[in-house]
């Protein structure tokens, strides 16, 4: 029962700092990275809790789906990020050496935590397995239970990705955002230099 | 089970910084991950009540909170990417039209 409870503090630490550091990072790639760390360990904190289906959601859907769907908007939209500058960030600063060197080793860290706790699930000897089996609901049990006790749910659920599709889809159409709204400003100014140049 | 409590102070410590997010950063980007944070943290304390039950309609519920933030985070995204097309910023302070 120690190799649990040390494994839930590990997983704890690693998902709280990493959260954190995430949540201060000007850099929003930084931020996705942090993200991604925090997202692998609450998954296997989902594992731990006896939950391996959700686990693998979480994996696929929030450290996978997700926070690719943020990586390419930060890619598409112009770095915002760097008007919120903080001091203490300056680059070209000379005597920041640890500062840099923990901003390195920190990520490094975290990810490493997390995969000796991978490691100690893969390799944990029989006894945990034993202690940690009776709370575990299998992927085939829980989706029996959610489709028979909560089927219903489950197709508003898929109502509701259908409306975000759909709602996504309209936002993003042309001629809606970025293309009439944008397009008129500019052509006014065209228009003004050309009258400014004749 | 002992842990029940420490999981459930995970979850408020986790809910708390996303909430922290949402309301401290400007940008658009920042507040929508906020969202995310708060949305996981719920999700963690369903998983430990299922555990320390031993019932699994918690788990369900991660399903659903895991569909709403998919799809909530497609929609936001899309707001953003046509906010920054129409005022040129995803910088929340910038959405002042309505200031007298």
């Amino acid at each position: 029962m120690w190799l649990y409870s040390l494994i839930f503090y590990l997983l704890a630490a690693v998902i709280l700092s990493s959260t954190l550091l995430a949540i201060t990072r000007r850099n929003l790639v930084h931020m996705v990275i942090y993200l991604i760390i925090s997202f692998f360990g609450t998954g296997l904190l989902f594992f731990l809790l006896g939950a391996p289906l959700l686990a693998a959601l979480e994996v696929i859907i929030y450290a996978g789906a997700i926070m690719v769907l943020f990586l390419f908007i930060i890619m598409t939209t112009p770095s915002e990020g760097d008007q919120e500058k903080l001091k203490g960030e300056d680059p070209t600063c000379q005597s920041c050496g640890p500062i840099r060197l923990l901003h390195t080793g920190l990520p490094i860290l975290l990810a490493t935590t997390l995969l000796v706790v991978a490691g100690l699930f893969i390799f944990a000897d029989p006894e945990i397995r034993v202690a940690l089996n009776p709370a575990m609901a299998s992927p085939a049990v829980f989706g029996r239970f959610l489709f028979e006790r909560y089927w219903f749910p489950v197709e508003v659920a898929s109502f509701l990705l259908f409306v975000g599709l759909v709602g996504a889809w309209y936002l993003g159409r042309d001629g809606l955002g970025a293309g009439s709204m944008a397009r008129v400003p500019q052509s006014e100014e065209a228009e003004s230099e050309n009258r400014g140049e004749a | 089970m002992a842990v029940y409590g420490q999981v459930i102070l995970l979850g408020m410590m986790l809910f708390v910084i996303g909430g922290a997010c949402v309301l401290i950063r400007r940008n658009l980007i920042m507040i929508l991950i906020g969202v995310e944070i708060m949305l996981n943290a719920a999700g963690i304390v369903f998983i430990a009540a299922s555990l320390r039950w031993g019932a699994l309609d918690g788990q369900a519920f991660v399903i659903f909170i895991m569909a709403v933030a998919a799809a909530e985070v497609a929609v936001g995204l899309a707001l953003i990417v046509y906010c920054q097309g129409r005022s040129g910023s995803i910088n929340a302070d910038t959405y002042n039209t309505l200031k007298g």
